[in-house]
């Protein structure tokens, strides 16, 4: 045990990597601001606030779900994911950072009554019954509340828990404090998922992503944007063991593990499909129109390509790569795999989202690319700093051994 | 099927079972079965046992039966006895997935339940030899199966340090048969009660 490395060093690649992307990113918003956010087109202005909106939002949602993942899996008394634990930890310390900017932004896009929100007009909302009779719940105040009661929450909780945690540095004096360790860690990780199920799983998406379409609804949407993400923050956290893995670090981590990620990627991807596919044929079959105006656009418009591309990357790729054993338990597979599903929901957000803001001009170019390097960088360099800052495994977990004999 | 000659070695500890394994297979006797009360991680490695090609049949029967579920609505539906339901077209393919999907996952399920039972030779009223009484409870065994190049005599001794709680010979039959235990095949073997 005193031979594992527990200390991680930034290396040099990952901070000019980090830095890189965000000087990218900067470059990006600047000269899309000046060109576009500053523009008196309201089409062009609502493209660029947009891109920058569901780029914020996916980063969020996925660093968050990192804590999510911990807190779950904590919650089921599984063991098997201690020996990395620290990674979806320290991705979650992402979560104020990039809560704050998303936060920001959100909140600006209502009090500023940006044309991305159309029930943000005063004037429509009176002239309009199904507005006003939305009114009790899309309306300033509460979104603003919601919003900074969600990622204040998730971000106090998540800190809560990942402090809570250090305990397990520590030798305990006793198997007394193992099992109180083990039963506060469970109060904690239940605190946080009981906020997470109200919010990211089920108003918080409404407000923040179904409400760029005020007159339409899905019920299935809040586990849409949750499966979405889900999937995604998986992605993340195995790109950062695979990272790790290769700088030397997380010896107690193999193959066994590795393999688990790869199962939990696989069903995660069918999930979204269940969810994808439950919300679209609902819809399909009943065919009324304020329903179906969401997908129109989507299948019968411009994002028709994004929209099937989406269904490939996300659907028919996990499925057929990642069914077979060897492939899940292969680091060079299953890298290509994280980045492929990292970029696919990527697109899913962008075609969520731009798919209603940018109803009929496909905007997909140098300004998406330049905001996802910003927040990219700023994830990296985030998760960087908080995998430095404490030891990358938790020692004295009484479940770590259990994770180091883990066979599947 | 044949009756054949076995060495059944039994252990009580799982920690003499796995080195005891490795070495008889190394050792070039041939093992017939090893007999556990529970599943057991990693003996299949031990016993040299080939990865299962069940996934592979599960894969394709799942395979089957999407093209059964997709092939026969399309044909009802389109070419048989073609009707407009809701406004619908004929080939309403987002309303066959469901479908599509139970029969995947029917077919996968059932078929590889069935190949199961045939890998494993299980089926209503299929016998077979038992062979030591206690080997669902706590007793770990192995019978290695005696052929014509083997001496039993030295295969008896091989097994004196490996921390067995008995070794003894049988003669049994060495597949299935249907019907039940009869009165010859001794099911409690009284020898190996009175070692215990």
């Amino acid at each position: 045990m005193a031979s594992i490395k527990t200390q991680f060093v930034i290396p040099a690649k990952m901070k000019t990597w980090s830095y890189g992307l965000m000087g990218v990113g900067i470059l990006a918003f600047l000269i899309g601001f000046f060109t576009m956010g500053m523009s008196s087109d309201p089409h062009q202005s609502a493209t660029f606030w947009g891109t920058i909106m569901y780029n914020s939002v996916y980063f969020l949602l996925i660093t968050n779900i990192a804590m999510f993942f911990y807190c779950a899996l904590t919650l089921g008394m599984s063991a098997w994911q201690v020996s990395f634990s620290r990674v979806a930890e320290a991705i979650s310390a992402a979560v104020p950072v990039l809560g704050l900017v998303a936060g920001v932004l959100l909140i600006g896009l209502v009090v500023t009554k940006s044309h991305i929100y159309h029930w943000t007009d005063v004037d429509a909302v009176k002239a309009d019954a199904i507005l006003t009779h939305k009114h009790g719940f899309l309306n300033a105040p509460f979104y603003i509340l919601w919003t900074v009661a969600s990622i204040g929450l998730w971000a106090l909780l998540g800190a809560r828990m990942r402090k809570f945690t250090q305990e397990a540095d520590q030798p305990f004096e006793d198997p007394h404090h193992k099992q109180k360790f083990i039963f506060r860690k469970t109060v904690n990780a239940s605190l946080f998922l009981a906020w997470f199920a109200v919010t990211a799983g089920c108003v918080t998406p409404w407000m923040w992503l179904m409400s760029l379409d005020p007159h339409w609804y899905s019920t299935m949407y809040s586990w849409y944007i949750f499966a979405s993400s889900f999937v995604g923050g998986l992605a993340l956290i195995t790109l950062f063991v695979i990272y790790l893995k290769n700088k030397g670090y997380l010896e107690l981590t193999n193959q066994e593990h590795l393999h688990d990620l790869g199962k939990f990627l696989f069903a995660f991807s069918i999930f979204w499909t269940y969810i994808w596919f439950a919300q679209y044929m609902l819809i399909w079959y009943a065919n009324i129109p304020e329903e179906t105006i969401y997908f129109k656009t989507r299948i019968q418009g411009e994002f028709k390509g994004v929209f099937f591309l989406n269904l490939v990357i996300n659907f028919v790729c996990p499925i057929l790569i990642l069914m077979s054993r060897p492939a899940k338990r292969n680091y060079t597979m299953m890298t290509f795999m994280a980045v492929l599903l990292l970029f696919g929901h990527w697109l899913d957000f962008y075609q969520i989202i731009m798919g209603s803001v940018s109803v009929h001009h496909i905007t997909l170019g140098w300004l998406d690319f330049g905001i996802a390097a910003l927040f990219v960088g700023i994830t990296i360099y985030l998760v960087g700093k908080a995998l430095a800052k404490r030891p990358l495994v938790p020692k004295y977990d009484p479940f770590l051994k259990e994770s180091i004999i883990h066979h599947t | 099927m044949a009756k054949k000659k076995f060495v059944v070695a039994s252990f009580d500890d799982e920690a003499n079972l796995f080195p005891a394994v490795e070495k008889t297979r190394k050792a070039g006797y041939k093992i017939h079965d090893v007999y556990t009360p529970f599943p057991m991680h990693g003996l299949d490695h031990v016993m040299g046992l080939r990865e299962t090609s069940l996934h592979t049949a599960g894969f394709i029967y799942g395979i089957l039966g999407t093209c059964t579920a997709l092939g026969c609505m399309s044909w009802i539906f389109v070419s048989d006895w073609p009707q407009i339901y809701d406004g619908k077209p004929h080939f309403a393919l987002p309303a066959f997935i469901p479908i599509t999907f139970e029969l995947t996952v029917l077919f996968a399920a059932v078929g590889m339940v069935y190949t199961f039972c045939w890998l494993c030779q299980l089926a209503p009223f299929v016998k077979k030899h038992i062979f030591h009484p206690r080997q669902t409870d706590d007793i770990f065994v192995m019978a290695v199966e005696c052929t014509a190049q083997t001496d039993v005599a030295e295969l008896e001794r091989f097994f004196d340090d490996k921390g067995t709680v008995s070794v003894e010979i049988q003669e049994a039959e060495a597949g299935w048969w249907w019907g039940r235990f009869d009165k010859e095949q001794q099911i409690i073997n009284e020898n190996a009660v009175e070692v215990l």
